[in-house]
């Protein structure tokens, strides 16, 4: 049977569609006949116009969740529409905090398992065949459901580019949220957002990241100048966010964020696993190590062995006299 | 205040990792170590139950093999005791499978606070402690920074895109950590003297009440195809910094016009 109904998990963030979800509608054009969007916040009928331009004929709407955290109001009204009669083949989920979470209960509620860290999905024959980097994006896994539908997989930021179509808008269906009892009891007492200058770390054409070589805290700075000189974002791995040297929105892999900008440029980072899931898609990648063996000069178009003590101040330096 | 930490014993991530090429599956054999995002949650609830001035903390954990050299770390850490689940229809379980078993196992231990990382080294699915939670229709905060516990509650700060989210939740619940939420102990000698006897509640999936068809590869509704290798990115150029990498740099910049 070919893929009729695809529901994509929208998020919005500053009033807007986020790119991620831009990217799973455009994806589920291609992969379904019908493409429908699951939505919460009190500004979902803003964003039906835009739900619509990327394919979405219809939008269930849980509607404002007030100080709850989304994961288990939102999954609940998803598997109570599926338990009421709607048949979605394919529900994509962006591998975001909230969608995780989502997609662990909405599994755990209607039955079904759920497939993560998705990079690529393609239709063949009667199956949805998806794709996963493995072992740092050193092979590529292909896996898929072999039990009934709705077939539910998380799918990481960047995977897909972001089309508009010209479809209407979407049309806006309000759904209930069904009683959650213990389950729903998490509640957001305050939120708190750290300041940003420039440009987003996920939307930047030039990402410039530090890691533990940088040995110390205070030598972030020179990574913040050099971002902005290049009017890019600062990036970091996860060795230094976990030691508290700089803020988790920083962070760039496998639990951070993935970039893919026109330059990458890694200073004193090694290379993990971890960090590369979320970089190597980078157009260009320029590594400052002072080990030679280092990973990351595996995948560096421009791998400079020395010191970044020494190497980013004369950068910096030279940038500011470039013209 | 009772707490179950959920760890995962793997293989030693330094060792190279190698799939199964008939089931495609992680190879998960030999000596396993405790996985080291769970050492976080381990001392989380070493504190916590400390805090609170009583109280235990138990793991729960499951392997296809009797494989507990993972969890003797932990235990020489401070925990109190394990059960684990261990039993050959285990192999290939997905993480619904999983959390169906670890559920089951965690209702055993009535705990106040069940604390996981927020994924596992080796195979990071990262959907297996909210799963668990829905199961046991318990609230959950997951990627917590920082968590403390008072009044009968949980308090955490989640982290979010754009920063973090205070979030409060009454116990008993579910709370997923991020690596570097706390420092993690070593072991001390007396620690890993004392482990040796403390207690590894050893049960099976039929211990559980669980079929062994709801569990391992059987029970898994999901699989591996295919695995080949990626597409390598072309070697780039290495240069050795004698006082102008600064240069290199600046010209590559030029010549990708980012400057």
């Amino acid at each position: 049977m070919p893929i009729d109904k695809v529901w994509v998990l929208a998020e919005s963030a500053e009033g807007g569609l986020t790119s991620t979800t831009l990217e799973l509608l455009t994806e589920a054009r291609s992969l379904g006949s019908t493409v429908e969007a699951v939505a919460w916040g009190a500004g979902t009928a803003g964003v039906a116009d835009e739900l619509g331009k990327y394919g979405a004929s219809t939008v269930y709407d849980v509607g404002d969740l007030g100080d709850a955290l989304p994961g288990a109001p939102v999954a609940a009204a998803m598997a109570a529409l599926i338990e009421g009669g709607q048949r979605p083949d394919v529900v994509l989920v962006p591998a975001t905090y909230d969608g995780r979470d989502v997609a662990g209960r909405l599994s755990a509620r209607i039955d079904v398992p759920v497939i993560t860290n998705v990079v690529g999905l393609s239709v063949e024959g009667d199956d949805v065949l998806s794709q996963h980097g493995l072992f740092g994006g050193t092979q590529v896994a292909t896996a898929k459901f072999t039990g009934p539908k709705p077939w539910v997989f998380v799918v990481r930021a960047k995977s897909f580019a972001a089309e508009p179509g010209d479809g209407a808008a979407a049309q806006v269906t309000s759904v209930e949220v069904p009683d959650l009892g213990a389950t729903g009891a998490a509640k957001i007492l305050a939120r708190h957002e750290e300041e940003r200058t420039g440009p987003k770390l996920d939307e930047a054409d030039v990402v410039v990241s530090g890691g533990r070589g940088l040995g110390g805290a205070e030598h972030y700075a020179m990574i913040e100048e050099l971002a902005k000189l290049l009017r890019g974002a600062a990036g970091a791995s996860r060795a230094i966010v976990d030691a508290g040297w700089v803020p988790y929105s920083h962070q760039v892999g496998q639990t951070g964020k993935t970039v893919k900008p026109t330059v990458y440029i890694a200073c004193g980072i090694s290379g993990a696993t971890q960090h590369m899931v979320g970089m190597k898609g980078s157009k260009n990648i320029v590594a400052i190590n002072k080990d030679a063996d280092a990973p990351i000069f595996s995948i560096a178009d421009l791998g400079i062995v020395g010191d970044v003590h020494k190497v980013v101040p004369k950068l910096i330096e030279a940038l500011k006299s470039h013209g | 205040m009772n707490v179950v930490v959920c760890v995962k014993q793997i293989p030693d991530p330094a060792a190279p990792a190698a799939l199964d090429p008939g089931t495609k599956t992680l190879v998960r054999e030999g000596k396993l170590i405790l996985d080291d995002s769970d050492a976080y949650g381990v001392e989380m609830g070493l504190q916590l139950a400390e805090q609170a001035g009583g109280g235990e903390v138990t793991l729960v954990s499951m392997a296809p093999n009797a494989e507990t050299s993972g969890l003797r770390t932990a235990l020489a850490m401070g925990a109190a005791k394990a059960i684990l689940v261990s039993d050959e229809a285990l192999a290939g379980s997905d993480a619904l499978g999983t959390a169906r078993v670890l559920a089951k196992a965690i209702e055993r231990a009535q705990p106040d606070l069940v604390l996981a990382a927020t994924e596992s080294t080796d195979g990071y699915t990262g959907t297996t402690p909210v799963q668990v939670a829905e199961l046991l229709g318990l609230p959950s905060v997951t990627f917590a920074k920082k968590v403390s516990v008072g009044d009968g509650k949980v308090h955490v700060e989640r982290q979010t895109e754009a920063g973090y989210d205070e979030v409060e939740c009454p116990l008993p619940a579910v709370v997923t950590v991020t690596a570097g939420v706390v420092e993690p102990r070593y072991p001390s000698f007396k620690g890993i003297m004392a482990a040796k006897s403390k207690p590894v509640d050893q049960v099976t999936v039929a211990d559980l009440g669980l079929e062994a068809g709801q569990v391992g590869a059987s029970g898994a509704r999901q699989e591996v195809t295919d695995v080949a290798a990626a597409e390598e990115r072309k070697a780039g150029e290495i240069v050795v910094d004698e006082g102008d990498g600064h240069d290199r740099v600046v010209a590559f910049l030029e010549q990708l016009k980012v400057i």
